[in-house]
């Protein structure tokens, strides 16, 4: 009897185990499903980091849509970084090209990455980029300078509802990550 | 069958071992069960004197006592103590005792293995508690750990970790080891749907767990990396999103809740029966509500994150979803109510802790749903309102309930009655200070006030003093229960206590068939009768 109720239970914990060791899983394919769901839906402001094509839309001069650009920089980041235009009116259809300042405050090379994100986070599949400093990594020399394009469209197919866009950027000081790799 | 267990029953009747080792090596599942209670109580204190730290700097706006750097540690691990280290452990010790006890079974299905489940507990509480010494500090960001704001965490991060790592490793071999209990070693005649509700409770609880504390494990590992080994997960720069953790965290994080309170619901079926003098109202409709809650658990959990961005159709689901639990709960409540319902009711103290229980609850719950509204929670998220609902809900939900048990069964394991009267006043004392310390919270928490701050604008000082002043009457009184629980196990009033100790518990539950105190051993030889009365 107690055999029996024995193999039931190695049974039952072998089973459970695997349960356990397919969630731990599940917690790991998390990271590609939430990928692959922002990239459908526009989730978070996610946006496409890769170049659109250009010239693909009709410019709509009846709608005016307002985009701001801000930057940000974590604490830790010594870099200088600020958009040269602040805010634009905009046809939806029409590309635009605007300057993004930044510079290295310290006295060695750096590499460093921005990231965009678009609020509302909704809009973010109706915004195109065609150029951006995003789109790699850029490297800077000691105390070097740049101003580097954005060119970007909206697409006319956006809403009525979405009166304002703000593009945000952030730089990231990837110096240590990309020379250890 | 019977024939077998007998024999089994001649050769090994004998009691612990002798010496302070018995504990260290026991397997017997009252022993461990007591090892788990009595180191819930220890961490029950540990986690209210963090509370008391934190409500003393709150008396009065301005720094009083302690840095920011440390209340924020303190508000991290208050929370994390009294999650991993007093609610939950309670509950585990309180299935170890009671489970094998309430279908007849000699012992849990696995003993070694619950053993070794409690000694890793203790590693993963002491792991989690040297990081107070650590340079850098304990974590400071909130028990939910979001990064970017943990990876700043000094010298503790690996520690915190590894303390989850331990602290799931053993939720999960408990919960393993309740499932294997609860399928395998059921008396003849006691099925699924005559099982007691705790141990019905218990059931679904043991499936949460090993469904997300995985998960869990898996999202903490991925701060971990990210920290040491140059991966991205969560970090934007190497495109990676700390939003992803947030829904990995609440995946776990909102069944996580539902752990500490389904257990809460089975012991107050359990208990509110007895003292009502009647059947439980509704058993499968409370069996059924529990499972819809627990399934309702995985599906709901970015109302945690309403204000993080999200499509306009993610928040009408996560909103609709949420407020889907609001039914099964209610019928839980109904059901109580219904129990009570021209009963034959008296008013001992573990009765007197599940009808507050049921009321502070339903108050608890209530908050619960305003905030499932998704265009409300931008005014109450992270907000001193959702300290006081999800303190509704805990306090005098899953600490009142796990005391009421406390009560309920201290006579029967130690054959000792309890004093009535301290235990009325520890209730009163408890019921009246629980509310001054978290109903103001409310007001708080709609005029503004921001959770985890040490400090605050003045217009709150009012309420904060009020809130204080609550928290340290119930803070000294659970010293009251600290008393009733030594003085029982050593003699209590010195009343003998009878087999079933409450009025026709026989009727209730197979463990009012045993003797108080139960042998060692316990039904060694399966039960005869199956009591139904609870059904």
């Amino acid at each position: 009897m107690r055999d029996s109720i024995d193999q039931k239970n190695i049974k039952l914990v072998k089973k459970l185990l695997l349960v356990v060791l397919a969630m731990f899983g599940f917690g790991y394919a998390l990271v590609p499903i939430y990928d692959v769901f922002c990239d459908i839906t526009g989730l978070n402001g996610k946006v496409e980091l890769s170049a659109a094509n250009e010239g693909q839309y009709e410019i709509d001069p009846s709608r005016e849509i307002s985009v701001e650009f801000i930057t940000s920089l974590n604490e830790t980041t010594p870099m200088k970084f600020r958009a040269i235009t602040k805010k634009l009116k905009i046809h939806p259809g029409e590309y635009y090209t605007v300057n993004f300042f930044a510079e290295n405050m310290t006295d060695k090379p750096m590499i460093s990455q921005a990231i965009p994100s678009i609020s509302p986070g909704a809009a973010a599949e109706y915004f195109h980029k065609s150029e951006c400093f995003c789109f790699t990594e850029q490297k800077f020399a000691a105390h070097e300078s740049k101003t580097m394009p954005v060119r970007f469209v909206v697409d006319p197919a956006i809403p009525d509802r979405y009166k304002t866009i703000t593009l945000a950027y952030t730089f990231f000081d990837n110096t240590d990550k990309t020379v250890k790799n | 069958m019977s024939a077998v267990v007998t024999e089994h029953d001649d050769h090994h009747d004998h009691g612990p071992a002798k010496g302070l080792l018995r504990w260290v090596f026991t397997t017997n599942h009252k022993d461990i069960g007591t090892l788990y209670l009595v180191f819930a109580l220890a961490m029950f204190f540990v986690g209210g004197a963090m509370a008391m730290i934190i409500r003393s700097e709150l008396f009065q706006p301005g720094m009083q006592f302690v840095e920011p750097q440390f209340f924020n540690s303190m508000t991290t691990m208050h929370a994390l103590v009294m999650v991993f280290g007093a609610v939950m452990p309670a509950f585990v010790g309180l299935a170890n005792w009671m489970i094998p006890m309430m279908i007849g079974a000699p012992d849990m299905a696995l003993p070694r293995m619950n053993n070794m489940s409690f000694w890793v507990l203790v590693a993963g509480v002491l792991l989690l508690a040297s990081t107070l010494f650590m340079e850098g500090g304990a974590p400071a960001s909130g028990w939910t750990l979001y990064p970017p704001l943990v990876l700043q965490t000094g010298d503790a991060l690996p520690f915190a970790i590894f303390s989850v790592h331990l602290l799931g490793i053993s939720s999960i071999m408990g919960a393993i080891n309740i499932i294997a209990t609860i399928f395998n070693m059921r008396a003849p005649g006691m099925t699924l749907m005559k099982m007691p509700l705790f141990v019905w409770t218990w059931l679904i609880t043991a499936f949460l767990l090993i469904a997300v504390m995985p998960v869990f494990a898996g999202g903490v590992t991925m701060l971990l990396t990210d920290r040491f080994f140059d991966t991205s997960f969560f970090d934007a720069a190497g495109g990676g999103d700390p939003v992803l953790y947030q829904h990995i965290f609440w995946f776990f994080g909102h069944p996580e809740v539902y752990i500490m309170i389904l257990p809460t619901f089975g012991v107050a079926s359990t208990i509110i029966p007895v003292f009502a003098r009647k059947p439980l109202f509704g058993y499968s409709s409370m069996v059924v509500a529990t499972i819809g809650i627990a399934f309702l658990s995985f599906i709901v959990w970015a109302h945690h994150m309403f204000t993080v961005g999200m499509p306009m159709a993610g928040e009408l689901y996560f909103m609709y979803a949420t407020m889907l639990i609001a039914i099964p709960t209610a019928v839980k409540i109904f059901n109580w109510t219904a129990t009570m319902w021209k009963g034959s009711m008296t008013f001992e103290t573990p009765m007197l802790f599940c009808i507050a229980f049921v009321v502070l609850f339903t108050i608890g719950g209530f908050t619960g749903l305003m905030m499932a509204l998704a265009p409300l929670d931008f005014q109450y998220h992270d907000t001193y309102f959702i300290v006081a609902h999800f303190h509704y809900t805990l306090v005098p939900a899953s600490i009142f309930v796990l005391q009421a048990a406390a009560y309920y069964w201290l006579p029967k394991w130690t054959g000792h009655m309890y004093n009535e009267k301290l235990g009325q006043l520890h209730f009163w004392l408890s019921v009246i200070s629980v509310n001054i310390l978290f109903f103001p919270q409310h007001f708080l928490g709609l005029a503004g006030m921001p959770r985890r701050i040490p400090d605050y604008a003045v217009q709150f000082a009012d309420w904060n003093m009020i809130s204080s002043i609550g928290a340290f009457i119930y803070g000294f009184s659970q010293l009251i229960f600290l008393y009733i629980v030594i003085q029982t196990i050593r003699q209590g009033t010195g009343e003998k206590v009878t087999d079933e100790v409450w009025e026709d518990a026989k009727k209730h539950g197979l463990e009012w068939h045993l003797p108080s105190p139960p042998p060692y051993h316990t039904f060694t030889t399966p039960p005869k009768v199956i009591p139904t009365e609870h059904i």
